[in-house]
């Protein structure tokens, strides 16, 4: 009797606690709070924008949009580069797996590279009023996580090489391919807010 | 499973359990046991009441007479500040991240946390915070003194201009809490979820464990807004952006909308699990089911939705639009309905039932008869006409510290005697614990009660010198004050001595219905370990005589040879 009842659906496996489903629904709460910080980020982009009475710096005409639109359409492409090196590792195909998601590294790469080219053309600096400020603190905080998850696939990448290690499915490989996608998602509202939005 | 499994794993568990004997140095150590965190949590934020409270009763003894004379007014600032920051990021939420740790997964029959190196990472934050907000002190230009809620432009000013300043340290400090707590949200949130005990559907779940849901829900969603503001605030004060300076641009008021966008929903966030500690301490002293029980758990999620679509009514005379006064005056009412489901249930419970009044349950009714004191000056508070006349003055000031000391603090000091035996394996001293409460109960209304008076009389608060007529209120406030502090003396001598010496505590001294008090006292390192109860019943069972898991004796025994 001091068993637990076989029939009934266990939350945890008795005795030592099994993490992966744990990890997957942390990094999920994770992201909805992160998410968060965005998203007051973004209100307060829209409040200044329609209260401030000088919006763009002196002698600034707006931003450029065509290298910046080219630069998205990688990042975004790159979401679904990165669900098919999911798919590869389902499957087992590890080498085809490292091949995709190394490219799907490169186009997270070349968005950081065009817009490091960006930021070094523009006439305006973080201390231009409230325009600068705005600009540089949601493009860089955004950058940062795009380097955060070129950094977490490179880890991702490593590992692969660990023998034995993805056998039965990876879990990290999973959340770093959704961290990919949300920092895609926020990477498409700022592109509306800031640079269609002008 | 009987003794025998017991017995050794407290030599060789690799946490041992709290309360055992010659391991009093783990309490200093990264120890992943949620037991240890939670009284690492507890111990803590215990000694930073007693710095808070240092700091209020230099207040206090400034404001017992009309002009500034025991301290410079700018220390003022300084003081009140930190009094604030102290008490809220030092005391409360460590505190009742405390009784998480302890609560959570004892209740729910989880041998420990999701994600127990995350949970003591977040412990360890906290001393790093504090030495970062205590450093304060020594910044030049002295500590952060712009208040706990830190408006620009007052908080943008940096006179001396050196880059590390007072303010500079308050928001780094502020950033590492939000940090700790987003750490620990999460790892409750995916606790509650995902461990609970075979059998525990979500409305078998005891009602703490559902107010902290509900407070943890309002961490993720606020915590992050206030970060982004913070980040911000720092941004202008020390590398030149405009985003609240209006000489570039900026707004000050956007600031008040992210600080309180969190900083409003942040008191239920503290006073969430306060009422988990009342919904499971009523029905124990009272021996009556908790009435309500469902209508008490869900309120807490529709306390969570609505705190988070009230935060404009701290900002009814800052220039806010009437049309928004009016939308944020109605939703910052609706809140007394969640509230007031949670108080009739808590009538209904004791009505007619059979009380023992013994400390947890003093503390219980004490903090109960004050909230609902402060119930009535909040909705007076939202009301639009009442709140620009009462606004900045201490009638705001009175309100405050009856729902965050006279109801959150009482309802922490409930659950620290109530919960003591169960985790510390000895019993507290009775008598102590009364006149603990004595003293707690007489000091905080001396000291709050008349500051309703001097507020609707018009005295302003964050002022050094006030005009001699307020002088009669300050005095009693200031004597209520320090009556605070010596009870402080009691509470110490009551823990350290219990603790040392105190008689050893059956595994369920109250006789109450719970998974933790089917836990020897206090439990093993892993909680039930192998043997997870099955629940099959609600909580609160009192007087209906059915069991609340399987083979409930075996665990009552089990837990009585340990």
């Amino acid at each position: 009797m001091t068993s637990v009842n076989p029939d009934l659906k266990l939350n945890h496996t008795p005795g030592h606690v099994k993490h992966d489903g744990h990890n997957m629904t942390g990094f999920v709460i994770f992201l909805c709070s992160e998410s968060v910080i965005f998203l007051a980020f973004f209100a307060g982009y829209a409040v200044l924008k329609l209260t401030a009475p000088q919006w763009l710096p002196d002698g600034v005409e707006g931003l450029e949009v065509r290298m910046p639109l080219i630069n998205s359409v990688v990042l975004v492409s790159s979401s679904f580069v990165a669900y098919f090196a999911e798919r590869y590792l389902h499957k087992g195909n590890l080498w085809g797996f490292r091949a995709v998601w190394l490219l799907t590294m490169a186009m997270g790469s070349y968005f950081v590279f065009g817009q490091y080219l960006e930021w070094s053309e523009l006439s305006f600096s973080l201390s231009s009023g409230v325009f600068g400020g705005l600009f540089y603190l949601l493009t860089g905080f955004h950058g940062l996580h795009v380097i955060t998850g070129i950094g977490l696939m490179g880890l991702m990448l490593a590992r692969s090489f660990v023998p034995g290690n993805y056998d039965k499915g990876e879990m990290g490989v999973a959340a770093v391919s959704l961290f990919w996608h949300f920092v895609d998602v926020i990477w498409i509202l700022l592109f509306l807010l800031i640079y269609v939005w002008q | 499973m009987t003794s025998t499994n017991y017995d050794p794993r407290i030599l060789k568990a690799p946490h041992p359990v709290p309360g055992a004997p010659d391991n009093w140095k783990r309490f200093f150590s990264f120890n992943t046991d949620a037991k240890v965190i939670g009284i690492q949590y507890i111990a803590t934020s215990l000694f930073f009441l007693l710095v808070g409270g240092l700091l209020a009763m230099i207040v206090r003894g400034e404001l017992i007479t009309p002009p500034a004379d025991l301290v410079d007014p700018t220390v003022y600032n300084g003081l009140y500040t930190m009094h604030g920051t102290v008490m809220l990021f030092l005391f409360l939420f460590p505190i009742l991240n405390g009784f998480n740790n302890l609560l959570i997964p004892t209740m729910i029959g989880a041998p420990d946390m999701a994600f127990p190196k995350l949970n003591a990472a977040a412990f360890w934050l906290v001393p790093v915070f504090a030495t970062v907000l205590m450093g304060s002190f020594f910044a030049p230009g002295g500590p952060a003194s712009s208040g706990w809620w830190s408006y620009p432009p007052m908080s943008l000013q940096n006179p001396l201009g050196h880059f590390i300043n007072g303010e500079f340290l308050w928001i780094l400090a502020v950033a590492l809490s939000g940090i700790s707590s987003i750490m620990g949200a999460i790892n409750f949130v995916t606790t509650i979820i995902r461990m609970r005990a075979p059998g525990m559907g979500f409305f078998k779940m005891p009602v703490y464990v559902w107010t902290a849901w509900a407070a943890q829900t309002i961490q993720l969603v606020g915590l992050p807004a206030l970060t982004g503001g913070a980040v911000m605030l720092l941004f202008d004060l020390s590398f030149g952006t405009s985003f609240f300076r209006p000489e570039g641009g900026g707004d000050p008021v956007l600031f008040q909308h992210f600080f309180w966008f969190y900083s409003h929903p942040a008191v239920y966030v503290l006073v969430l699990p306060v009422f988990g500690i009342f919904s499971e301490l009523f029905p124990v002293y009272a021996r009556k089911p908790l009435f309500g029980y469902r209508f008490v758990a869900l309120a807490s999620f529709g306390i969570t939705f609505l705190s988070l679509i009230v935060w404009a009514h701290h900002m009814f005379y800052t220039g806010t639009p009437n049309w928004m006064r009016h939308v944020f005056m109605f939703t910052t009412m609706l809140i007394a309905v969640p509230t007031g489901v949670k108080v009739f249930a808590w009538l209904g419970t004791l009505w007619r039932g059979n009380l023992r009044l013994n400390t947890p349950m003093l503390f219980c009714l004490g903090g109960l008869f004050n909230f609902i004191f402060a119930g009535i000056t909040g909705v007076m508070l939202a009301t639009v006409p009442i709140d620009i006349h009462v606004g900045n003055t201490y009638f705001v000031v009175a309100h405050f510290h009856y729902v965050i000391f006279n109801t959150i603090a009482f309802g922490v000091f409930a659950g620290i005697y109530h919960w003591f035996p169960k985790f510390t394996g000895r019993m507290y001293y009775e008598g102590l614990g009364k006149v603990h409460f004595g003293l707690t109960f007489i000091g905080a209304t001396l000291n709050w009660l008349p500051l309703h008076w001097a507020g609707l009389l018009g005295m302003p608060r964050r002022v050094a010198s006030y005009d001699p007529e307020f002088a009669i209120w300050n005095v009693i406030a200031s004597i209520g004050a320090f009556m605070l502090g010596v009870a402080s003396i009691p509470f110490i001598l009551n823990m350290v001595s219990s603790w040392a010496r105190g008689p050893q505590a059956p595994p369920n001294p109250w006789r109450a219905i719970g998974l933790e008090w089917l836990l020897p006292s206090p439990p093993p390192a892993e909680n039930f370990e192998d043997d997870i109860p099955t629940v099959i019943s609600e909580p609160y069972g009192y007087g209906l005589g059915h069991p609340l898991v399987e083979d409930e004796e075996f665990y009552v025994r089990r837990s009585q040879e340990a």
